[in-house]
């Protein structure tokens, strides 16, 4: 397959597939966070983890259309307070969730997947009612339209650039909140032993609570990212929620470093295997990759070693 | 002081226990798992700054009380009282917050977690920002390795440090759960000493679930023998009948 392709033109495929994949990478990782937090903590599989995104990238829509007729002096700077909002929104909304249906289940991790799977077909089915069933793209400002030109054949995208600083400051800041905060150390120790939290004064529903919020408003914020590199339909979110279970699987539970390293080989082997072959062929490849090494690593890629 | 159903003759007072309303009081407890009733009424009250030791064998119901005076296994019925309040209904952590504070079985720490993030834990309900330097004055192994992932501590450390997080909520009243289960002897000895060390600085009640004779006699000033859910048999340690406990606790 690569035989047609001169040894130049091969690297600048790499090169810009493999930046196309840090695009795609990003939303990953920040999908795979929020559900990596939210499974981490309370052993829930939230189906409907496409729809908190989706929910994201709808209001980043509406934020972009608001400050276009509105706040047109604004609007290049829009894009932070449309990430803001829909940390916001999704978060709320998966704190409502949390409260009014998964806290009821926690004992019952099927039903939470049948609950959760309800759940995002009535989300998609409300954004079809209310936003219709034609996709939807968001204007960019134009600071973010454009390329870098590298060389002669590799551009790269100022979009792509600007999502992947964002994953970063947000991957480190959840980083930071796990790890040096009390918060985070209270949402640790629940992950470890739900029982014993309560029993040191850890108010361990509230954490549920804060966590789920937490997890659904990151999806939020892949969301805002989202609307760069994809269009926005009532069911976008579906096609990314199995992809993002395979990176937190692969990744090893838990584990904050497992779950980017997996978003990362994962995202890249699927972009760079598109361009030579088909998008279903280069899925079924990575997925028997991943499958095979499961097999071999069933606890996934990175592990905490300690006595237990 | 403390009573149990039928009650033994008058315990004379112990010279360091303060009269007034204990500081734990349970009253006609039962819990149950289910269907299957475990704890049939226990009448237990301990006095401010007592050490009482519930002595009995595996499968008797110790580590039940435990957990149902920290709200892990539900009550039944009856009521438990902290300083006067009653927690019987409450959550684990509102329980913690009235003054309970619990060593389980097995320790239990968060073994992913460094050495002073467990504790840190345990600052939860009070508040605090930092660890109270007199816990790592009470256990100095404790300063030496509060960067290390704890559950690379040795048991006797993991011991300590699951102490020193039960006492970072500044508790009334101390429940240990066998602790000396896994510990070699030389710090059961220690630990023996550390309890009452915490309960001379502190003034605070401990409850300790044991199946180690000596250790209860070590520590203790008052010895409980529970068996299939009720209490059986109750001593001052000034007049144990040692032979008579330890036929109890024989298999």
């Amino acid at each position: 397959m690569f035989g047609d392709y001169s040894l130049t033109d091969l690297s600048s495929i790499f090169v810009m597939q493999g930046f196309a994949g840090l695009i795609l990478f990003s939303v990953y990782t920040l999908m795979a966070l929020g559900l990596a937090i939210i499974f981490g903590q309370m052993g829930v599989i939230n189906m409907a983890h496409g729809e908190f995104m989706i929910l994201g990238a709808y209001v980043t829509y509406l934020c972009s259309g608001f400050f276009q007729t509105h706040l047109p002096a604004l609007f290049p700077a829009y894009f932070f307070v449309a990430m803001a909002l829909a940390f916001v929104a999704s978060g709320a909304l998966g704190m409502l969730v949390e409260w009014a249906l998964i806290r009821h289940l926690y004992k019952r991790p099927l039903d939470t997947l049948l609950a959760t799977w309800g759940l995002s077909l009535i989300l998609q089915q409300t954004y079809r009612t209310v936003f219709g069933a034609r996709e939807v793209g968001v204007e960019l400002p134009s600071w973010l339209i454009g390329s870098v030109q590298v060389t002669d054949s590799i551009e790269i995208p100022i979009n792509g650039m600007f999502v992947m600083a964002i994953t970063t400051l947000i991957t480190l800041g959840v980083a930071l909140l796990m790890y040096r905060s009390r918060f985070g150390a209270q949402v640790r120790a629940v992950v470890q032993n739900r029982p014993m939290a309560g029993a040191v004064g850890i108010d361990t529903e509230k954490v549920d609570r804060l966590t789920f919020g937490l997890g659904c408003g990151i999806a939020g914020i892949a969301g805002s990212a989202f609307t760069m590199v994809g269009s926005t339909g009532p069911t976008s979110g579906q096609l990314y929620i199995v992809d993002t279970f395979l990176i937190v699987v692969f990744g090893g539970a838990a584990s904050l470093l497992g779950t980017i390293a997996s978003a990362f080989s994962i995202s890249q082997t699927q972009s760079t295997l598109e361009f030579f072959l088909s998008g279903s062929t280069a899925k079924v490849i990575t997925l028997l990759a991943v499958v095979g090494i499961l097999m071999l690593r069933p606890q996934g890629l990175f592990t905490l070693k300690v006595r237990r | 002081m403390l009573q149990t159903i039928p009650s033994p003759s008058p315990v004379p007072p112990m010279p360091f226990v303060q009269a007034g309303p204990p500081m734990l009081a349970i009253r006609d407890l039962h819990a149950a798992y289910g269907q299957s009733e475990v704890l049939h009424g226990l009448d237990i009250a301990v006095a401010p700054g007592e050490i009482v030791a519930v002595m009995g064998r595996n499968g008797m119901g110790k580590t039940t009380l435990m957990k149902t005076l920290m709200g892990i296994v539900p009550v039944k019925s009856g009521s438990i009282a902290v300083d006067g309040a009653e927690i019987g209904a409450l959550k684990s952590h509102q329980r913690v917050a009235k003054g309970l504070a619990y060593v389980p079985q097995g320790r239990m720490i968060f073994s992913a977690m460094t050495v002073q993030e467990n504790i840190e834990t345990g600052l939860t309900v009070t508040n605090e920002r930092r660890v109270p330097g007199d816990l790592y004055e009470m256990f100095p192994v404790l300063l030496e390795m509060k960067g290390r992932r704890s559950g690379n501590l040795s048991g006797g450390q993991q011991q300590q440090l699951a102490i020193a997080r039960a006492l970072a909520s500044r508790p009334k009243v101390l429940l240990l759960d066998e602790p000396t289960e896994g510990i070699q002897p030389s710090i059961i000895r220690e630990m023996g000493r550390t309890l009452k060390k915490i309960r001379d600085a502190r003034g605070l009640s401990i409850v300790v679930s044991e199946q180690v004779l000596s250790f209860a006699l070590d520590v203790a000033d008052r010895v409980l023998v529970i068996e299939n859910g009720h209490i059986v048999h109750e001593s001052l340690r000034a007049d144990i009948d040692e032979a008579k406990v330890a036929r109890f606790l024989s298999v």
